[in-house]
């Protein structure tokens, strides 16, 4: 098989090896071949003038529920939705229903994948058994088939004690260890965040320090073991003293990263009034203050990935009072343009940078050789149209769940084409 | 006057929700509605027509008594018909969706629910999802709009006028809807508001609330003209807000030694069921200075001038 794709004219911007110029991109037989002024023809022409043709996207925290609430989405939806929001690779969180916590359930969420044949899909194992944080899981085996990093992601490890046995243990595998940060004594029974809105709302509120002070113990525990290839990752940071926390630590260049959603850099506890369950999501929206905080920290380069945390849920449950909804947002399918309203636009990042936050950064933390346009490399390929506007409509995703604050919103950046391994997976309009 | 001015506004709001949405105008043109009504209590026959031909249905996910029954008899001395639903949880877990139950009392012609939820925002949530009219009978810690406006309609009875007056909330402020609805109602109306109770059962962020707040009920008892002794809601407290019941009283609890430290017209209220010997002791609660029955009754005829005006609105709507 010889075959070939040759995407001309676009803006091309791969940021691991510092290029944005208009030029051309050439796959062969999956892989990238070239990257540059290139004057033959090949058997499948792009043109993609005015277009951005970046590495494809990737997204390290989504939930595809499968396996145990296939009717809110499933690994194939759910693969569907990621390459409509231009994500060629996609890490799944192993809350589901039995959690994923040994290799025959990490291969299983890899051949539903295959089946799919949409994204690559990838998985974090549990990082206790159950989710129960007392006893580890085997984080090896795991790791053997393909896990890339563990988390008991929906819970935080509470135990200081076992979260140093995972980290101790995890450095053996050159696996990162990621961590929902949540003390549950000071989230307590919080739908919200603590605050003004909280208590005239008559919600129950989780205080901030329930992410900060799990976040705070676990740079500790980090600090303490300082061996050669731990690496921890902190999830869905939202607060402005989180900020903080990860600024200190990478200043004595400890091996933390952390990752920002969506939701935290557009909307506030201030969404709640309403009681409108759409905003219901767990680390919970906080104040304007924290949004600015977090900006500032992408715009320093101390965010080291952006996710959507996409969470999908029934309309049926999400359609019940705000104390008994879920949690969670449905946002893969537009988070790019999302994050282009929060960074782009109002000039906290241009381009290359923010694609390098959904492309090769978040690869290096999964430990996976993928984010780049080198030569040789998978054919992962997403074509944007920059310049695009239009409205945000939930009715069109492909995920199984509309469970999605932003339906009607006007936005600006869309997913022309999406790449996998040489093949077009997703084209706008599909 | 402000009662004048109440007189002439015309009331467009089909769901009573809460008192934070209300404008003083508004309260007191409640307050001036209940007033009518209380006469029809004083007859020998209690019953007056305007809900006649009218369905209500007492929606409670919660324990009331007399709430429940305020609301029950208010209705019946209006001429509406009364329908009764009592479930232990509106919660998914449980049964039925709490809009699944709405609708399915909808179908059968109800014309206003009054619902009380422990999840907070559940009126609001109703009044979204269905035709009728939905009072709040209280939700979660968030309101009881009715509470709030009996307090005040209350102490206008007493004191003519909420304008300037020094009340003081006290006790469990953050788990209470009672202390929110009234905050609203009272500062609305001129009254200045310290909420009283210990650090650990004050709401997160109290200061951006539109009271001042003291730890001492010692210092403030002193200056106020009204104490509204809140209930130790032990279902709603987590954790260990303070160390023991006999600890709690002795710096909250409304005594007889502490009352002499208070005006001599102090108006001393409570939303019941009241602890005895806990938030007040009993030569408190029954002596000269209390006016906690007075608030059951007056309950009557601010919840009448609720339903007549939920009532009213729809009407208008159509």
């Amino acid at each position: 098989m010889n075959s070939e794709l040759l995407i001309k004219n676009g803006r091309v911007i791969d940021p691991a090896n510092g290029i944005d110029e208009k030029c051309d991109v050439l796959i062969v037989d999956g892989d990238i071949a070239e990257v540059g002024q290139i004057k033959k023809s090949a058997e499948t022409v792009i043109d993609a003038a005015g277009k951005l043709v970046t590495p494809g996207l990737i997204d390290i925290h989504v939930h595809f529920r499968e396996p145990g609430d296939e009717e809110e989405e499933t690994i194939a939806s759910g693969s569907a939705a990621a390459v409509a929001g231009g994500f060629t690779s996609v890490v799944c969180m192993p809350n589901t229903k039995p959690p994923i916590e040994n290799e025959t359930d990490v291969e299983y969420v890899h051949r539903k994948a295959r089946q799919a044949r949409k994204t690559h899909v990838y998985t974090m194992g549990a990082i206790t058994k159950g989710l129960a944080g007392v006893e580890l899981a085997e984080m090896g085996f795991m790791s053997e088939a393909g896990a890339v990093g563990f988390t008991d992601d929906g819970n935080g490890v509470q135990d200081p004690s076992v979260m140093l046995r995972a980290l101790k243990y995890a450095a053996m595998f050159n696996v990162v260890i990621a961590q929902h940060c949540q003390a549950n004594s000071f989230a307590g029974a919080g739908v919200m965040n603590s605050g003004y809105y909280s208590t005239i709302l008559g919600l129950p509120g989780a205080d901030p320090l329930a992410e900060e002070a799990m976040l705070w113990r676990d740079i500790q525990l980090v600090r303490k073991i300082r061996l050669g290839k731990i690496r921890y990752h902190a999830q869905h940071i939202s607060t402005a003293n989180s900020v903080e926390l990860i600024r200190a630590a990478k200043k004595d260049s400890l091996p933390v990263s952390c990752e920002v959603t969506p939701h935290h850099l557009l909307l506030t506890e201030e969404n709640c009034a309403e009681y409108d369950t759409n905003y219901k999501v767990n680390p919970p929206l906080r104040t304007s203050r924290d949004i600015e905080a977090l900006k500032e920290a992408i715009a320093e380069g101390m965010v080291d990935a952006l996710v959507s945390d996409h969470a999908p849920h029934l309309q049926s449950e999400k359609e019940l009072e705000f104390l008994t909804a879920p949690f969670g947002i449905a946002s893969m399918e537009c988070s790019l343009a999302l994050f282009v309203k929060a960074l782009i636009e109002p000039g906290v990042l241009d381009w290359p940078r923010l694609i390098e936050l959904m492309t090769v950064k978040p690869a290096r933390i999964i430990g996976v050789d993928k984010g780049t346009l080198s030569k040789g490399k998978q054919g992962d390929v997403t074509i944007i149209d920059p310049n695009a506007e239009y409205l945000i409509d939930v009715n069109k995703f492909h995920s199984k769940s509309r469970n999605c604050p932003y339906h009607g919103w006007a936005v600006k950046g869309r997913v022309e084409k999406t790449i996998v391994g040489g093949e077009i997976r997703y084209s706008v309009g599909d | 006057m402000a009662i004048r001015k109440g007189k002439q506004l015309e009331w467009k709001h089909k769901h009573l929700l809460g008192l934070r949405d209300l404008s003083a105008e508004e309260i007191t043109y409640i307050l001036d509605t209940a007033k009518g009504f209380e006469e029809i209590s004083t007859r020998s026959v209690k019953k007056a027509p305007p809900l006649r031909g009218k369905v209500v249905c007492n929606l409670f996910f919660e324990d009331s008594t007399r709430t429940r029954n305020s609301f029950t008899l208010a209705a019946n001395r209006l001429s509406a018909d009364v329908i009764e639903f009592t479930k232990t949880a509106s919660s998914v877990s449980k049964g039925e969706t709490l809009l699944d139950t709405a609708r399915n009392l909808e179908a059968m012609g109800i014309d206003i629910v009054v619902v009380r939820d422990s999840a907070a925002g559940a009126p609001k949530f109703l009044s979204r999802n269905i035709n009728a009219c939905v009072v709040n009978a209280g939700d979660g810690f968030c309101e009881h709009p009715t509470q709030g406006l009996l307090d005040v309609y209350t102490i206008r009875k007493f004191k003519g006028s909420l304008e300037g007056l020094k009340i003081a909330i006290v006790g469990d402020i953050a788990h209470s809807r009672v202390a929110r609805s009234c905050m609203w109602a009272m500062t609305k109306l001129g009254a200045e508001v310290t909420f009283v109770g210990p650090p650990t059962l004050m709401p997160a962020q109290v200061d951006k609330l539109p009271v001042s707040v003291s730890y001492s009920l010692d210092e403030v008892i002193e200056k106020v003209d009204v104490v509204n002794m809140l209930r130790i809601q032990f279902e709603r407290l987590g954790g260990n807000p303070f160390p023991s019941v006999r600890e709690y009283s002795h710096y909250f609890g409304l005594t007889v030694e502490r009352m002499k430290k208070a005006k001599p017209d102090i108006l001393v209220m409570h939303p019941g069921p009241i602890n005895r010997g806990l938030e007040m002791e009993s030569e408190v609660a029954d002596g000269p200075n209390s006016v906690i029955l007075e608030q059951v009754k007056n309950g009557l005829a601010v919840r009448m001038a609720a339903l007549f005006l939920v009532n009213q609105a729809a009407a208008q709507v159509q």
